[in-house]
């Protein structure tokens, strides 16, 4: 299957490649809502090598992500997950634990370089809305893979997310714009109000609209 | 496997159009298509069409004919309401009273006002079953109060407003500093959602404008009107032609109109036996769903709509529920930020005091005239394992004492 396609470029729907039909959840989607795969039934009793955990209630999507990981191949040979969220956010997470634990799994290294667009490609798309939800697995996974290196005593491998502050003023970082772009803002209007970002501290705006810019091109194709 | 038959329980949404309101509508779609203004037969039938719709609307409100206003719906009511109101009364004063959980058709046209037209806005909090009280609509009134806005009912979580009381106090505090019945504050009332199911008298109500629309009645969309109080006078949102007393141009949606005045009427004459009905279904359905464990019922247990249920399923998200439900064949709806155009959860249900993680997880059902004890038995069979299933999916284990 072709990983590399663009995310559609859409801005509620999914629409098929000849633009004559349109859906809101594609049958993949569907089929990994209804049907979940890896999903921890019980947890009691299960070995992880590493734990990752995600989101809020509060904020609507929360996610937890368990590996068992080969120390000899370090193949990740098992991903279970337990997602509180909407339709797509259970079924990337699903999708997700399925393209890590494929053909034998892929290395911790490989596992965390999937990336968002990759699981939504799987997918068959999602609406741009939702992106955000596929968004909150791949962070899960990287922080149980970074459980996994301080458990088996490897702190050199473990990845901080390098936030970079933008609006000094008010502490908004480059991720937190990414955010605002994953969930539909594309105008520095729409991502102020969702992050405020400049209003304390004017002079980043020219920044913030570089970023903007930079992740509505990443996440949605050339505008 | 053949598909169980589809149950639709999302009429706060939209009901459908009752099969008489369209024979009633069928003559003005094909023959009678003349425009109300002119002076011809084919124009004079179309007029007495609507002059009769609004006869028969205005017995319904026990109010006189001139004092109804067809509009394009609920939505143009009410911003005909607060937008016309503010702007024709701007030099008596620049401050309005709402509360926390109108629709968004009361509470956008209001920003707007705050945000460009210099209105200062009173926003009234609710209690946590979704009540405004008197008490605080008058503590908010002052000299320079124009217009007061309270629902009649709410659309999410089905609360009845004390309308009657509130209309009660404003023409009080009317009275003590010496303001006629034709001066501001003004009392508007937003009975979308009550139209079929309360009584619309607008005098026993007190208010001097109330928004209705056709489509929550079984009605066609995009046609509703408002009641404006005679002696009160609104600035147009529309110019044209001067139709509707010249409060709302263009030419009517005569078989819109005819098709309303079909559907509120028959919604009056059968609204205490339905009313009836739906009240024991709605708290047979309560009560079902209250078995399940770590649910709460959204909004007043008895000053309620009659078609109205919501509850709160915590550790579970709504549209992952709504999606499990639609497969079912089931229709219903959340509040869940997830699908909202905004991914804001539901303000009605945060107002009451819920924190966000409860608002995600609830589940309106509104019957309607075609709901039966079957499909109230049908939802309650089919939800349980649905909730199980999602909670097993689920990482979050919420503590229900902080949600009661």
């Amino acid at each position: 299957m072709d990983e590399s396609s663009k995310a559609p470029l859409n801005k509620s729907d999914v629409v098929s490649p000849d633009l004559t039909k349109r859906w809101f959840y594609t049958d993949t989607v569907k089929d990994h809502f209804f049907n979940p795969r890896n999903f921890m039934d019980d947890d009691a009793g299960y070995r992880a090598d590493g734990m990752g955990m995600v989101g809020s209630p509060a904020c609507g999507d929360m996610m937890t992500v368990w590996i068992k990981v080969d120390p000899e191949s370090e193949r990740v040979t098992d991903m279970k997950w337990k997602t509180f969220g909407c339709g797509s956010a259970i079924a990337s997470t699903s999708m997700h634990s399925v393209m890590v634990i494929e053909n034998g799994g892929r290395t911790v290294e490989e596992a965390i370089r999937i990336r968002p667009q990759d699981i939504m490609a799987r997918l068959g798309g999602l609406p741009n809305r939702k992106i955000h939800c596929s968004v909150l697995s791949d962070k899960a996974l990287r922080a149980a893979v970074n459980d996994y290196f301080r458990k088996s005593d490897q702190p050199e491998r473990i990845k901080v997310e390098g936030a970079r502050v933008i609006d000094k003023v008010l502490k908004i970082t480059d991720h937190d714009i990414e955010s605002a772009v994953l969930d539909g803002a594309d105008t520095l209007e729409k991502v102020q109000a969702k992050t405020k970002a400049g209003t304390g501290d004017p002079s980043c705006i020219p920044e913030v609209e570089q970023l903007i810019r930079f992740y509505t091109e990443k996440y949605f194709g050339p505008q | 496997m053949p598909h169980e038959s589809e149950i639709y329980l999302d009429h706060a949404a939209t009901a459908p159009l009752d099969p008489r309101v369209l024979d009633a509508m069928m003559p003005y779609l094909t023959g009678t298509f003349g425009n109300p203004s002119s002076f011809h037969s084919a124009g004079r039938s179309a007029k007495e069409a609507v002059d009769d719709a609004r006869d028969s609307i205005a017995r319904v409100l026990e109010c006189r004919a001139t004092e109804i206003v067809f509009t394009a719906g609920g939505t143009e009511a009410n911003n005909l309401a607060i937008l016309g109101a503010y702007r024709s009364y701007r030099e008596k004063g620049n401050h309005l009273i709402t509360d926390a959980v109108e629709h968004h058709a009361v509470l956008h046209p209001i920003e707007h006002l705050v945000k460009k037209e210099g209105a200062a806005a009173t926003m009234l909090k609710v209690d946590r079953l979704g009540m405004v009280h008197p008490d605080a609509v008058e503590g908010a009134i002052t000299e320079g109060t124009v217009l007061v806005s309270v629902m009649y009912a709410n659309n999410e979580i089905g609360t009845v407003m004390p309308v009657s009381e509130i209309g009660a106090r404003i023409a009080a505090w009317k009275a003590a500093h010496g303001r006629k019945p034709t001066d501001p504050p003004f009392f508007h009332v937003d009975a979308c959602q009550a139209a079929g199911a309360l009584p619309l008298g607008v005098k026993a109500i007190g208010c001097d404008l109330m928004s209705v629309n056709g489509s929550k009645i079984y009605g066609p969309k995009q046609v509703g009107f408002l009641y404006v109080r005679s002696g009160m006078r609104l600035e147009p949102l529309l110019y044209g032609g001067g139709q509707e007393g010249g409060m709302r141009s263009g030419t009517e949606n005569v078989a819109g109109i005819v098709g309303l005045r079909k559907a509120l009427t028959l919604a009056h004459e059968e609204r205490e036996r339905e009313n009836a009905r739906l009240i024991a279904l709605r708290d047979r359905l309560i009560a079902g769903l209250l078995a399940i464990p770590k649910t709460r019922l959204n909004g007043h247990p008895t000053a309620r709509l009659p078609n109205n249920v919501n509850v709160s399923f915590l550790d579970i998200e709504g549209e992952a529920m709504i999606l499990h439900l639609d497969e079912a064949g089931i229709r219903a709806s959340t509040g869940s930020a997830c699908t909202s155009a905004s991914l804001d959860p539901s303000h009605v249900i945060i107002a009451t005091g819920l924190p966000y993680e409860a608002a995600h997880g609830s589940l309106r059902v509104t019957m309607g005239r075609a709901t039966t004890d079957s499909d109230v038995d049908r939802l309650l069979t089919a939800l349980p394992p649905v909730i199980a299933t999602l909670r097993k999916l689920s990482p979050v284990k919420l503590d229900m004492k902080h949600y009661v």
